[in-house]
């Protein structure tokens, strides 16, 4: 049974919990960084954070802090998993998209490949891994929930059966329309995501990209290019073909003359 | 057995400067190695491809796209004309080709696990198309190359005459085409799956089909630029009926690609791009302008096809286009992966300098030992 997470942005209290349990969990080393005066540490997902708060100062009439947990969002058809070459990346048909170090060449398609820019890699190693969030594979195949939705103290995430969750997402819009805005981050984006979102700001004001079209991704490469190879190079030999067998014989005319 | 078949000297000036350029190039690649494909690059979370992937790979493909059209001509399309350029057109691209794979194997992130593409397949992926066509091409040419260095070495001569029958020669050859259309438009294709990171002048789902075409007007620029150059240093007379052919072909390619491109941006309503001020629509308006558009009309004209210098400036203008055009693509134009701007480290440049200087040098060596002009099946005077 495919799972899901909903992350609740009204929910969020900023206390790090979530990336304090990932790194215990993934034995993820935390390193000193200096302040540069913002809130949000670390700023982006790297190599070491698997997942981080992004926090939000929503400069409006007044000002209301906004705190965005981000992670993988383990696409249901994942741009990353049929770009790779090698198949390091592998959708498991429990949700979570995971990463096989030993196959992976470093070619670092995935990067360019996800629309979210979640896949990072180590940039400071000999031997480089792609890291990101694996939705705690290993936990859910021993029946538990990821570490950051254990550790979580405020619920901001509830993690259940795929459909379950987004029952539960639909209902918390329907149940309190005033407080939340009428949109699921995730239920659509990239053909949709395991991982989705609900907000009582609009999704574009907190950093998410709401121009992700519903096309699944794979299919971008697959549609126009990739699935029309074979044929396209049968086209071209029975053409060539065709070129050589013209201009020979026009030639061996010429030559007989 | 010391017959030279370039009659230039050896060691000149320049040939030295090659040789300090390559072997600085060897001893910063085995450093690369040795400390990381991070710690030895600019590149980044924002930057993942650079330098490598755009010069070294994009545009060596590019560059190297003349084999697979004068061998069309010559052996497909039976144009007899351009027979004495077939030879160093297919050394071009072997060499280039031995360049894209020593590239890519230096910016993969591990690079002795190279081979994986091979075992591990992923067809869905346009990156393991792009390696087993590279690998395949780069075994055809090597086969297509090898007749020349057996016929110098004086042995294997069975397996020579085997390589050089008709029907195994015109068997490579279309392979060899088969091939260079997978993945010089797949390297396009690249890009199909990135819509929201590309400026929407450079994303289109004709995106590989844009790389196909601009990299037949590449790889014929840099076949035209050869033929003079080569004919300059060997001191023979520049053979002006190719040179024009070779022209009008160019102008012809230039031509379908321009309109393709625009009609292509014009039916996506996208035409208000272009004019929009940003560094991109500059960009793009720079390649287009002086890359495509202006060597196209002058290569329209018969007079320009008839002087050296003329078709000399127009050809290079092609080859800029098409290098800025990979380039724009692949860092440039990104508008999501936003960071610290990407400049090449030391390390970068010098390992991309020494893959182009050992280049021109194999190549300067091979003409000079292997029958690629003078030869018995290319012109009548040995």
């Amino acid at each position: 049974m495919a799972k899901g997470v909903l992350v609740d942005i009204t929910r969020c209290i900023a206390c790090r919990s979530c990336q304090v349990s990932c790194k215990a969990w993934h034995g993820l080393p935390a390193d000193y960084r200096p302040s540069d005066g913002r809130y949000t540490s670390p700023e982006s997902l790297d190599a070491t954070d698997y997942t981080f708060v992004n926090f939000i100062e929503n400069s409006g009439s007044d000002v209301v802090w906004k705190f965005v947990k981000e992670q993988c969002m383990h696409c249901k058809d994942p741009a990353c998993v049929s770009a790779c070459p090698v198949g390091a990346l592998q959708k498991t048909k429990e949700g979570p998209v995971v990463y096989n170090q030993w196959k992976c060449i470093g070619c670092r398609y995935c990067m360019i490949a996800c629309p979210f820019n979640v896949p990072k890699y180590e940039w400071n190693t000999t031997n480089p891994w792609v890291r990101k969030c694996d939705f705690c594979a290993d936990r859910l195949a021993a029946g538990d929930k990821p570490a950051c939705v254990s550790a979580c103290p405020m619920e901001v995430m509830y993690f259940d059966d795929y459909e379950k969750v987004v029952a539960e997402a639909k209902r918390r819009i329907n149940t309190y329309p005033e407080k939340y805005v009428n949109k699921i981050y995730g239920l659509k984006e990239a053909g949709g995501t395991s991982w989705i979102y609900i907000s009582d700001v609009p999704f574009e004001e907190l950093g998410f990209n709401t121009s992700i079209s519903p096309v699944p991704y794979p299919s971008r490469t697959w549609g126009p290019d990739l699935s029309k190879i074979l044929w396209e190079e049968a086209g071209l030999l029975a053409i060539l073909c065709g070129i050589l067998y013209i201009r020979t014989r026009r030639n061996q005319k010429e030559e007989e003359r | 057995m010391n017959t030279t078949y370039s009659r230039q000297r050896f060691f000149t000036a320049r040939t030295w400067i090659l040789l300090v350029l390559a072997i600085v190039g060897a001893l910063t690649a085995i450093y690369r190695l040795a400390i990381g494909l991070g710690p030895a690059t600019n590149l980044s979370d924002s930057n993942p491809w650079g330098l490598w992937v755009a010069f070294d790979v994009m545009c060596g493909v590019a560059l190297a796209a003349g084999g697979f059209t004068v061998t069309f001509g010559v052996y497909v399309a039976n144009w007899k004309r351009y027979k004495p350029i077939a030879r160093a057109a297919t050394l071009t691209a072997f060499l280039g080709y031995l360049l894209v794979v020593m590239g890519l194997f230096l910016d993969i992130g591990k690079p002795f696990a190279f081979w994986h593409p091979l075992i591990f397949w992923n067809i869905h992926s346009v990156m393991f198309e792009i390696v087993v066509c590279v690998t395949l091409y780069t075994l055809v040419l090597t086969l297509e190359f090898l007749p020349w260095l057996l016929e110098k070495l004086n042995v294997l001569t069975p397996f020579k005459d085997f390589l050089e029958k008709r029907a195994v020669v015109l068997t490579l050859v279309i392979l060899g085409i088969m091939l260079s259309y997978g993945h010089q438009s797949s390297l396009g294709g690249l890009f199909l799956i990135a819509p929201t990171k590309l400026h929407p002048l450079y994303y289109t789902s004709i995106i590989h089909h844009l790389f196909f075409l601009s990299a037949i007007c590449a790889g014929l620029s840099m076949v035209s630029c050869e033929t003079i150059i080569s004919a300059n240093m060997r001191n023979t007379e520049y053979e002006s009926e190719i040179l024009e052919g070779l022209a009008r072909g160019s102008a012809i390619a230039l031509w379908v690609y321009f309109l393709v491109r625009i009609i292509d941006l014009a039916l996506k309503g996208k035409l208000g791009y272009v004019f929009e001020g940003t560094m991109q629509s500059h960009l793009f308006l720079l390649e287009m302008g002086v890359g495509v558009v202006l060597p196209m009309l002058l290569l329209s004209s018969r007079t320009v096809r008839r002087s050296i210098p003329l078709l000399l400036f127009s050809h290079g203008l092609v080859i800029f286009g098409v290098i800025l055009n990979r380039f724009d693509v692949v860092f440039l134009t990104e508008t999501s992966m936003r960071g610290p701007i990407y400049l090449p480290s030391w390390e970068e440049v010098f390992i991309t300098l020494g893959l182009v200087s050992t280049g021109i040098l194999f190549y300067k060596i091979i003409v000079t030992y292997l029958p690629i002009f003078n030869s018995p099946s290319t012109t009548q005077q040995v």
